[in-house]
């Protein structure tokens, strides 16, 4: 060996120096390696000594568990077991389960929270003034987004697993046998897996290396914790999700899928999502009939995929699927079992910074809260101006997608969906293309190409006024609802600017 | 319009209103309202139970009302509906619908 | 105001005492909607449904669909209260159930005309149409139908009717001469034949094999008691392209005649005749109104 520094240009060829030695051969067996020598530690709470998590840094967690999950409850307690004060807890949504959080809140745990959003106590309690400071909400690109560039800096992530592997390759599934919970795609979580300083998988299953396919690789995780609970399977997904049979839904559904084949969209080769909620999730039936009828199929499906969308990729209808977010069993079996169904990160779904899958979209359908005039999409609060749902994907893929129809029931009982100011904005109007209710269709004013196709068509077009009168004539004009100065939380549109904000109710 | 015992009308189904009414002597009109729009419309359910009550002559009653997002027709039906219960009378004065013939 | 002769492919019944059924009822594409005061509403809640029908029927919008309500017999006493109310209301048309004589029809249309009467509406506003529902009621379904000049119709209710013949429902044929009767009685009466709902709502397949019969029977239309059933009927009632392309080729000629000023058309050498040109028009209407692809109506 010459002396290294005679080598020409030397000082412009990163290097270590002169080798020395490689590290001492192993001698174990894989099996044995496996046993002794991986990421596995003994307890949560030795993870979390092991992880540095310090007063004041921010955790995350993922929300596909959904109503089932245990994970977020169960490392919460535990950090306000071993004194953790003034955390974030940046989750990528939360639901109703996490109620129990309104406690650790209350003591000082948890000081500020970051989500997609959130129901039942918890919201509750948010909209009547729990945290000091604003909870911020984000689209799922949003969030995406925010963990990529660092604005949303996650110094812990704690990831439930329904299987992993000694060394931290982890899914939503497991190509062996199932430990009782399968989440799908765990497409959510893969952004924190990447960014986060100290990546803990939390898992019931611990299977043989390698667990592939993974939705998280090895080299991401820090520490593996084997635990007999992160979820109630029940919670966690239900075995499929079954079309709707309220005829108003339907209505709905065959109108959203009549605009769309109107509107052109409906073409060989066409890329689509459905939104969650009854009547979005059965516009797919109708189309399914169109394609079938017309012999044409779909490129690709994207997004939260119901066991619908699986069944038709099953019978040919759609070439690929992109799966973020796996709505129901039938979903995440066909994403176990079906090469073309494809699990996705939040990153590559959603995110603005980079060409994206929404930005591929022929057309999405989506559910809506509210809608005022403008064509601004409220689906975070009540009209009763509680917090009560989740941004999701929808500024995402109402903006990505070249047509958005958001689908709802001109009136819930009696409240009015199409109002003159939506309580919040979540999706701006500029972004909604068309709104179809069970009373008629209105068209975005910036799309007169669509106006003309859908009036040609001859279907039921009306301006957005005209529907808010209708709505107002049948049910009447709510009275305001009243909110105090203080601001409880902050809405960012999918770039993370801020497009709103949540008052505090007044009850006084 | 005399009101004779207590009566109920209406469902807890979605979109209707139940309706309780008990004679009272004295004391006027108390009304005692549920809703789950309760911010948006408690106010206005208030005053159609109110309206049909004094138009149909009632002056003293006690009102439990449960409304599941009922719409003013369905409060007016269901409340005249109460009121000829507890007057055990079917004496409504129907009235032609205007602005039609 | 009733119209006598339109569309009535699809004619859907309505639980009278349902709030959330009857605000809705008429986005789902029937040509009529039926709120009924009759069988659906429990006898304890008669009244309640007949204020709830009335005020629906005061206060909501129905859009372009016809409004009818099925009123309890004349001879149970409920018959006369449901009219006070509903007439009142401007209902368009008065579905008098278990008729089983032209005398039902006689006494239905007295007391309508007296509430007209009495409540300054022009007589003769109320539309009725005449359910038979027996034995009785199909052999004079003849005299039923000349009854009254507000008929807009006769229908079979085959529920009473199978049970008065001691038979059930099955594939149709107990029903043959009832629907011959009723359908020749509405054609000699120039009104409108209605036929009976079909109950299984989770059975399209039936369904749509109980329309296309009565649909070549000649019936104009049927009662359904789902949304669900709409489409599938207006369907079976759409007519087949050769039979539209040769009814746009007689309204062709008619025109072309009418424009040279001449009172005779002819297609094919062969002249047409009135009833052909009656055909056409009838088939055309049927095609607009089953290409509308939406059925959302203005308020």
């Amino acid at each position: 060996m010459t002396d290294i520094s005679k080598i020409p240009h030397i000082d412009e060829i990163f290097n270590h120096g002169e080798y020395h030695g490689s590290e001492e051969k192993k001698r174990a067996t894989f099996v044995e390696r496996s046993a002794s020598q991986n990421k596995i530690v003994p307890s949560l709470e030795d993870a979390i000594i092991k992880s540095g998590l310090k007063d004041g840094m921010t955790i995350s967690f993922h929300h596909h568990f959904r109503n089932g999950d245990h994970v977020v409850n169960m490392v919460v307690d535990k950090l306000a077991e071993m004194g953790f004060k003034n955390l974030t807890l940046a989750a990528s949504s939360l639901a109703s389960i996490h109620s129990h959080l309104i406690e650790h809140i209350k003591n000082g745990v948890i000081t500020h929270i970051e989500t997609s959003g959130m129901r039942g106590e918890l919201a509750e309690q948010v909209s009547r003034g729990l945290i000091d400071c604003p909870v911020v909400f984000r689209s799922h690109g949003g969030r995406a987004s925010a963990i990529l560039t660092g604005e949303l800096h996650i110094d812990v992530a704690f990831l439930g697993a329904p299987s992993c592997d000694p060394y931290g390759n982890a899914n939503g599934y497991s190509r062996d046998d199932d430990n009782g919970i399968a989440c799908g795609s765990l497409g959510y979580a893969r952004p924190d897996a990447t960014f986060a300083d100290t990546v803990i998988v939390i898992t019931n299953h611990l299977v043989s290396y390698p667990n592939a396919p993974w939705a998280i690789q090895e080299y991401e995780v820090d520490y593996v914790v084997l635990t007999d609970d992160i979820g109630d399977p029940k919670g966690i997904m239900s075995g499929a999700t079954r079309y709707t049979k309220d005829p108003k839904e339907l209505l709905i559904a065959k109108t959203a899928a009549n605009v769309i084949e109107a509107a052109g969209y409906l073409y060989d080769g066409f890329s689509m999502q459905m939104g969650s909620g009854g009547a979005s999730l059965a516009t797919a039936r109708f189309l399914r009939k169109k394609m079938i009828d017309q012999g044409i199929h779909c490129r690709f499906a994207l997004g939260g995929i119901t066991g619908q969308i699986a069944a038709m990729h099953e019978e040919g209808l759609i070439d690929r699927i992109l799966d973020v977010q796996s709505f129901d069993l039938d979903a995440a079996l066909s994403l176990k079992n079906n090469h073309f169904h494809h699990q996705i990160g939040a990153i590559y779904y959603a995110s603005h910074l980079s060409a994206a899958a929404v930005d591929q979209l022929d057309f999405v359908v989506l559910s809506a809260l509210e809608i005022d005039t403008d064509f601004n999409i409220n689906v975070l609060t009540g009209s009763d101006g509680v917090i009560r749902g989740a941004i999701g994907g929808h500024p995402d893929t109402a903006e990505g997608a070249s047509l958005s129809v958001v689908v709802a029931p001109l009136t819930r009982g009696r409240i009015p969906t199409i109002v003159k100011h939506v309580n919040t904005i979540v999706t701006p109007g500029s972004v909604v293309d068309v709104v179809v209710t069970d009373r008629g269709i209105a068209v975005n004013p910036n799309r007169p190409d669509v106006k003309e196709k859908l009036v040609k068509a001859g279907l039921p077009v009306f301006t957005i006024e005209q529907l808010r009168e209708r709505a107002e004539h049948l049910v009447g004009v709510p009275d305001p609802i009243k909110y105090k100065d203080r601001i409880v939380g902050v809405v960012m549109y999918r770039d993370n600017t801020i497009i709103d904000v949540i008052r505090q109710i007044d009850e006084d | 319009m005399k009101l004779i015992k207590t009566s109920t009308a209406g469902t807890m189904e979605s979109n209707d209103i139940m309706i309780t009414l008990e004679p009272r002597e004295e004391g006027g009109i108390s009304i005692d309202l549920t809703s789950n729009v309760m911010q948006q419309f408690g106010r206005q359910i208030e005053n159609v139970i109110r309206e049909t009550l004094t138009k149909n002559g009632v002056e003293n009653a006690a009102v439990i009302a449960v409304d599941k997002g009922a719409l003013d027709c369905t409060i007016c039906a269901r409340c005249c509906t109460a009121i000829f219960r507890a007057a055990e009378s079917d004496a409504y004065e129907w009235e032609v619908k205007q602005n039609v013939r | 105001m009733y119209v006598k002769d339109r569309l009535r492919r699809s004619m859907m019944f309505v639980p009278g005492n349902n709030p959330g059924m009857i605000r809705d009822a008429h986005i789902y594409g029937a040509d009529s909607i039926m709120f009924d005061l009759e069988d659906s509403v429990a006898y304890s809640e008669k009244d309640s449904a007949r204020f709830l029908v009335y005020n629906a029927l005061k206060t909501l919008h129905f859009g372009t669909k016809e409004t009818v309500v099925r009123i309890n017999d004349l001879g149970s006493g409920l018959g006369i209260k449901d009219l006070e109310a509903v007439v009142r209301a401007g209902v368009q048309v008065v579905r008098l159930p278990k008729t089983d004589s032209a005398q039902d029809v006689i006494d239905c249309e007295r007391e309508i005309e007296r509430i007209e009467r009495e409540a300054g509406i022009p007589v003769g506003s109320t539309g009725m149409m005449a359910a038979i529902e027996s034995a009785n009621g199909v052999l004079n379904a003849a005299e039923i139908a000349k009854a009254s000049k507000r008929l807009i119709g006769v229908a079979l209710g085959a529920e009473d009717y199978v049970t008065d013949l001691k038979t059930t429902r099955s594939d149709g044929i107990e029903l043959l001469f009832a629907r011959s009767m009723i359908l020749n009685a509405a054609r000699a009466a120039g009104i409108a034949a209605l036929d009976t709902v079909y109950s299984d709502v989770n059975n399209e397949e039936g369904f749509v094999a109980e329309a296309t019969l009565i649909k070549k029977l000649g019936f104009d239309g049927k009662s359904v008691i789902n949304p669900r059933q709409i489409e599938p009927l207006h369907k079976v009632f759409m007519p087949a392209e050769k039979d539209l392309a040769k009814a746009r080729a007689i309204m062709e000629a008619i025109a072309e005649a009418n424009a040279r000023g001449s009172g005779v058309a002819s297609l094919k050498g062969k002249m047409i005749d009135k009833p052909v040109v009656t055909r056409a028009k009838r088939l055309l209407d049927l095609y607009e109104a089953g290409s509308k692809i939406s059925e959302v109506e203005d308020d």
